[in-house]
């Protein structure tokens, strides 16, 4: 789901909280003696089911839904790890971020395989690489996804205009093809403007953009740690390192107060945006109305950043009654209505197709229609990358290599030494 | 503890005439006397027990084990945990971030707030505005305070760095270096302990007999030296306390290095672990790499440094602040 700000600093709270008292709780689920079932829905942030569970419980009497809501994914992760190895305490069904999903794959014998319940026969629902993604390497299906994040990019149509560079969305698509194109752009960006001038926030945003779309990532699929075997790791960390060099970073971490403040500034044109970021960009430009735009193209294909599935833990003692709450959520209407309620895209191919995405254009990015543009952005992400299960790990390693280049604390080549001695430590 | 009252002295009380087998009557009201007060004191045990006791038994337990939060098996291992940790050099690194981080925190922050005390002790304007304003920091949770300093030490639009520019000093790389990253953080922890370590004081100060301070004035005592013979030696005991809670808050310090790192939800404590303090490492261990025999390991390590540190701290700081009480 969608991170801001004050999102972000519930999220630490809850880390401080989580690490202060862990796991406590009552059994999730109860039966009436009237024969009711309670089914309780683990969620975080805004998943918009709000009025969906109105619905479900008049269309079921026998079934009486209670939410819990996180403040945060990180708050609902840390309750879900926590009580999964515990063996008790968790909801009927749990919502799980992407980010995290590859840690739960690996551990599916905890979650009911939803294929038991008829996964099957609706996985042609799903983009088939965000059903891929809720899919363990055993086949076993244990989340049906919800929402995406899917990624364009945004920029700043002054500067460009500033630059020489064209401001047209329309003109800027074609251009925007590989990354090599996105570099070179950049390029012409800094040599135009000059000092104080640059392309993009940080490395670690683009690096990570451009390691999501490598076919193998840090792991290949037995979980052996090939971070320092993948050539295409080094190549992509060289040309990120390449194009700090040639200026194009404004060395300024994503989500951090310098960053957040740098959006009432100039200092960078550029930034990959998944579509709940322009609600970030729009709270964060507040008062400069006009200079963000939104172009339908990112650099080497598509990518996604963000979105979550819905789980089954095996803890539930009404699996069957739960996996069919969960894929009824997850229904393209239904996401449709979350959509309406709350902006969370959705990822179902028919929901895609709806007239309430077509219609949709964003005021703060020069009424862009943002809609059909993220709907074409999703259509564009390729096939789901394996991740091992301490992906996460090993990716923070490499974020913390870059920010030391940016920071000035270490050279390039010492930094992706450690970083290969930090990921050998995780992985 | 409380002591308990002695019950032979009321059962004498209780049986006025010669007899042994006192009647159930008595013999409730003996059990009741002698019981009691375990019954009264035991709520706080049982909960300390449970909440308190049992975790730091359960964690010793874990830590003896290769114990992984996403996975079922675990095997004993002894104390091979704690002898990976010796060779850890991370560990060693949040040791020593932890160390430095204490003590430019907790060293400024007892003076400050001593020399607080002895302001608002005195006979100001408008005393109890004071004595509220100071501990009004403290009312602020640690999150907003990591999103105030974040915006006072940003390095390339805070405040700090920009009055720095603005009087022609080069900008301060807050999270990039490893010593400014320190400060930056021992800032926020005495912003927030000060005002509420001098009211401690305060408290004491006022606890001691005018008398004294009289008599040191007929004896020609100027301030300076009824402060240091005086008022240090009698707050003895409240220095050792207040010294004792800011080690031990000092060596866990945690969510003002977490909120200060550059990257949100980042547990390393900064792009080169500059600022990862125990706890911060504790986390990182246990529920990043979801290595939970390593947290433990890392828990009971600091647990023990702080036990060992307390002690230190107690008899240092009995020694210095007996000096004075061995001439009354």
């Amino acid at each position: 789901m969608r991170t801001t700000r004050s999102a972000r600093v519930a999220g630490l709270a809850a880390i401080a909280l989580t690490a202060a008292a862990c796991g406590s709780g009552d059994s999730g689920t109860a039966s009436d003696d009237d024969g009711v079932i309670e089914l309780t829905v683990a969620t975080f942030n805004e998943f918009g089911y709000d009025e969906l569970y109105q619905e479900y419980m008049d269309a079921h009497p026998n079934i009486r839904i209670v939410e819990r809501k996180a403040g945060t994914a990180e708050a609902a992760i840390e309750n879900l790890r926590t009580k999964l190895a515990a063996g008790s305490g968790l909801s009927d069904i749990e919502a799980v971020e992407e980010a995290w999903m590859v840690g739960f794959l690996a551990q599916a014998d905890k979650f009911h395989d939803l294929r038991d319940y008829g996964a099957d026969d609706i996985a042609d629902r799903w983009l088939p690489w965000k059903f891929e993604a809720g899919t363990a390497p055993g086949g076993e299906v244990i989340g049906y996804g919800t929402d995406i994040g899917p990624m364009a990019l945004c920029y700043r149509r002054d500067l460009f205009e500033q630059a020489g560079l064209p401001a047209d969305r329309d003109v800027l698509g074609p251009m925007i093809t590989d990354w090599a194109s996105y570099f070179d752009l950049g390029v012409h960006y800094v040599e135009a403007m000059g000092e104080g001038y640059a392309w993009y926030d940080t490395a670690g945003n683009i690096f990570q953009a451009m390691q999501n779309q490598l076919e193998v990532g840090y792991y290949d699929t037995d979980d052996n740690l090939v971070a320092a075997e993948n050539d295409a790791i080094k190549a992509n960390f060289d040309a990120v390192v390449t194009a700090n060099e040639a200026g194009l970073s404004a060395n300024l971490q994503t989500w951090s107060e310098d960053w957040a403040k740098a959006f009432q500034t100039d200092a960078f044109a550029t930034l990959p945006c998944p579509s709940w970021f322009l609600g970030v960009i729009e709270g964060n430009a507040k008062g400069r109305e006009g200079t963000w735009d939104v172009v339908d193209a990112f650099p080497g294909g598509g990518g996604n950043w963000g979105g979550s599935y819905l789980t089954v833990p095996k803890q539930t003692d009404h699996p069957e009654e739960a996996a069919e709450l969960a894929a009824w959520l997850t229904a393209p209407e239904q996401q449709v209505k979350a959509f309406v309620a709350k902006g969370t895209f959705p990822s179902q191919v028919e929901a895609l197709e709806s007239a309430e995405l077509a219609e949709m254009t964003h005021p703060f990015f020069n009424d862009a229609p943002t809609g059909t543009m993220f709907v074409n952005r999703a259509l564009a992400v390729g096939e789901a990358q394996y991740k091992g299960p301490r992906d996460g790990d090993v990716n923070q390693a490499l974020q913390n290599s870059l920010r030391r280049i940016e920071d000035g604390s270490q050279e390039p080549d010492a930094a992706w030494e450690q970083f290969l001695e930090d990921a050998e430590r995780v992985g | 503890m409380p002591t308990v009252a002695a019950p032979e002295h009321t059962a004498g009380v209780a049986t006025p005439q010669p007899s042994d087998r006192p009647g159930w009557r008595q013999r409730l009201s003996r059990a009741d006397v002698t019981y009691s007060p375990y019954l009264y004191i035991a709520p706080f045990f049982v909960l300390f027990l449970v909440v308190g006791l049992i975790p730091l038994g359960y964690t010793a337990w874990v830590s003896l084990h290769d114990w992984r939060l996403d996975s079922t098996e675990r095997s004993f291992v002894g104390l091979a945990n704690f002898a990976d940790l010796l060779d850890d050099e991370y560990f060693w690194n949040a040791l020593g971030n932890t160390f430095s981080i204490f003590v430019l925190s907790s060293g400024p922050q007892i003076v400050i707030a001593l020399g607080l005390a002895v302001l608002l002790d005195s006979g100001i304007r408008a005393r109890s505005f004071w004595r509220l304003a100071v501990i009004l920091p403290y009312v602020v949770t640690p999150v907003a305070v990591g999103i105030i300093f974040g915006n006072l030490f940003g390095d390339r639009f805070g405040l700090i760095n920009t009055v720095l520019e603005g009087i022609g000093s080069g900008p301060v790389q807050w999270h990039a270096d490893t010593l400014p990253s320190h400060l930056a953080i021992a800032s926020m922890v005495n912003w927030r302990w000060t005002g509420y370590n001098a009211l401690i004081f305060l408290a004491a100060m006022q606890a001691i007999p005018r008398e004294l301070y009289e008599a040191a004035v007929v004896d020609g005592a100027n301030a300076w030296r009824r402060f240091i013979s005086v008022t240090i030696p009698m707050l003895r005991p409240t220095v050792i306390f207040v010294v004792v809670t800011s080690t031990i808050g000092g060596l866990q310090i945690f969510a003002e290095p977490l909120m200060f790192d550059s990257q949100p939800g980042a547990v390393t404590g900064g792009s080169d672990r500059q600022f990862q303090t125990m706890t911060l490492y504790l986390y990182e261990r246990a529920f990043r790499n979801l290595d939970l025999g390593a947290g433990s390991a890392v828990a009971w390590s600091l647990f023990l440094i702080i036990v060992v540190f307390a002690l230190l701290n107690y008899l240092l700081t009995r020694r210095i602040a007996s000096a004075g009480e061995a001439r009354q």
